[in-house]
């Protein structure tokens, strides 16, 4: 048996396997530094979309759009999810991690494969967006990096399955592993779906840029590539329930109202969240409407039910633990109660409500063949995403983040008073961008367009004021929204290098081959067990959800009314 | 409702009952790893690969 280094954590009583602190830091550090890089071309863009400012010219837009596309939708979620894989199974299961030297290669294969697609994007001939649909081309460097990227990241997921391995073999929990352990055992599935796919396009298409092959098909490529492009983003959405439910556990001692029902949500999860990559293809001729259809609304409502039992759930949980503390009064007590100068909770609570309210329901309505065409192409579709990889996940794992970075260095966060504001500032504000957005795309605003006044087009063509006004506003949202990111930089990097120590001198290190079950704290045990809260009494939470269902319902049907108004034919 | 500790193969509560179908699914990293790799290849890859196949040439 291996013999592993452990700490003991004095805020929470977790083991933690020296190896495994230590890659959990240097993968959440890379990740917030790519965020500020691709935060920053993404600020670029935004100024460019801006009508009155139009601050790049075209090649550099397209240039940012590629590099902002790349560092946040990939490089700063998948390292920033690899600190999540090891937390959740090497810390939460009190074991050992499994192949840390692999766990290092991951590291090393993921950050020289982002640099290597940065720089290939920075040299100006690999400006084909993110998507990077054939037959544009782009630089061999451009590929080769993500694939050295993925490869890395798929590294990462067997590390986290051998761990799951080796902590049930040596018996370091008992029974099944923990609903968030489940949640992270679902996103790397998805992960390792995500990357096969990517393999299969992206290792083709570099030996199309080396000239080694002649052709690749573009609606093939487009297929497979979205197995990839959009299933990577199914990872975020596992992962950041996952952290839900985590800080949930955390800050209340919460526990899921079913245990079972939510891990059946993840399951579902497993089954059908990747066939969603099929509303991309909504409007491509040559593809079957039973194809688009099964794969966009019959299956995928499955993964959207599951979307639904986990935004019922994870609130659920929280209103039943305020409720045995005696938080009783009327529906909202709980919630009122809640602390909402902690960006912990205020940060998770904010993702919660703008991933369901914004992306979740958005989401649905694209996912509809005959509604897509509505939206297809236009700023609308990254107006969704950004409701749901940005105010869902990055919001997510900013709030996490206001736990792990504390909690693992033992460091104290540098400005407070200061922390309380920035996931209001950085959510709100990219709430608004993902409202305008949508808001613009509804008007017909094309996504990835340098100029919408078109103004040296030999046919141009004129959007309503209103949808001026709309990007405008978009570019205003988007400063406040920076404003709330360059804060959470500050705010991680200063507490890593500057933050008080909790305590004087960190505990020795101790050797254990089998850690015994360490005393954790009732909200460290509340993450890291199996187990329901034992009731159904959350009448504030039930109002929620109808609060939600009935939004949902008159958006999808005001988009069918509105589909009737703009589609000409009868 | 409560199913505290229904994770029967490690927990004294399990005692000697059987472990539900389901459970013993979803303690199965490597059976979720395997549907959740197959169903989305056949149902969102293949399937769209082999429509594309499909499409005849312009003449």
């Amino acid at each position: 048996m291996t013999t592993a280094l452990f700490r003991t954590c004095p805020d929470t009583g977790f083991k933690i396997d020296l190896k495994v602190d230590k890659l959990i830091k240097w993968n959440a550090v890379t990740a917030i530094v790519f965020l500020m890089v691709g935060g920053v071309f993404g600020l670029g863009v935004a100024m460019t979309r801006w009508p009155a400012v139009h601050l790049l010219p075209a090649d550099w837009f397209y240039l940012a759009l590629t590099a902002h596309g790349v560092d946040v939708l990939l490089v700063w979620l998948i390292f920033f999810e690899m600190a999540l894989l090891y937390f959740c199974s090497a810390i939460l299961l009190n074991s050992r991690l499994a192949a840390p030297k692999v766990a290092w290669v991951q590291y090393g294969m993921m950050l020289v494969g982002a640099l290597i697609t940065n720089v290939a994007i920075l040299q100006g001939d690999s400006s084909v967006m993110f998507t990077s649909y054939v037959p544009m081309k782009a630089a061999p460097a451009f590929y080769l990096g993500i694939i050295l990227f993925a490869v890395g990241a798929l590294m990462g997921c067997f590390v986290f399955l051998g761990t799951l391995y080796i902590a049930k073999k040596e018996k370091t929990y008992e029974g099944s592993i923990p609903l968030v352990t489940f949640g992270a055992l679902t996103a790397c599935i998805i992960a390792i779906f995500t990357i096969g796919a990517g393999a299969v396009i992206l290792i083709p298409t570099l030996l199309w840029s080396m000239d080694f092959i002649n052709y690749i098909d573009p609606l093939i490529y487009k297929v497979i590539w979205w197995a990839l492009g959009h299933a990577s983003q199914q990872v975020n959405v596992a992962a950041h329930i996952s952290v839900w439910y985590a800080i949930a556990a955390i800050l209340f001692g919460a526990k899921p109202l079913s245990e079972k029902v939510s891990r059946t949500a993840f399951f579902l999860y497993i089954l059908f969240l990747q066939l969603a990559s099929a509303h991309h293809l909504l409007v491509d001729p040559g593809l079957s409407s039973e194809y688009k259809i099964f794969n966009t609304s019959y299956a995928l409502y499955l993964a959207v039910l599951a979307s639904m039992i986990h935004g019922l759930t994870v609130p659920g949980a929280i209103e039943a633990a305020q409720r045995k503390k005696g938080y009783n009064k009327g529906l909202f007590e709980w919630l009122r109660k809640a602390p909402w100068g902690n960006p912990v909770f205020s940060g998770m609570f904010l993702s919660l409500n703008m991933f369901g309210f914004l992306g979740g329901i958005s989401g649905v309505m694209m996912g509809t063949e005959q509604l897509n065409i509505i939206i297809h192409n236009t700023i609308y579709v990254p107006g969704h995403f950004h409701g749901t990889v940005v105010v869902g996940t990055t919001l997510a794992f900013m709030a996490f983040s206001y736990w792990l970075v504390p909690t693992l260095w033992q460091r104290e966060l540098v400005f407070p008073k200061l922390a309380k504001w920035q996931p209001y500032l950085f959510g709100l504000g990219m709430g608004m961008v993902s409202v305008l957005m949508m808001g613009a795309g509804t008007l017909g605003v094309p996504r990835r367009l340098w100029d919408m006044s078109y103004s040296d087009a030999a046919m141009p063509y004129e959007f309503p004021a209103a949808a001026f006004l709309m990007m405008g506003l978009n570019g205003v949202f988007a400063l406040v929204a920076g404003v709330g990111a360059i804060i959470f930089i500050v705010q991680m990097v200063g507490t890593v290098m500057w933050g008080k120590k909790k305590v004087p001198a960190a505990a020795a290190p101790e050797t254990a081959a089998a850690p015994a079950a360490p005393a954790r704290t009732p909200e460290a045990s509340a993450v890291s067990s199996y187990g329901s809260a034992g009731t159904m009494e959350v009448p504030g939470t039930f109002v929620l959800a109808l609060i939600f269902l009935v939004t949902f319902m008159l958006y999808y049907f005001v988009n069918w009314k509105y589909l009737s108004s703009v589609w000409g034919l009868s | 409702m409560s199913d505290q500790n229904t994770g029967a193969q490690a927990s004294p509560e399990g005692g000697g009952e059987p472990i539900p179908v389901m459970q013993r699914i979803l303690d199965n990293p490597f059976l979720l790893v395997f549907l959740g790799v197959t169903i989305p290849s056949v149902f969102y890859i293949l399937w769209g690969v082999m429509e594309v196949l499909a499409i005849p040439n312009a003449p």
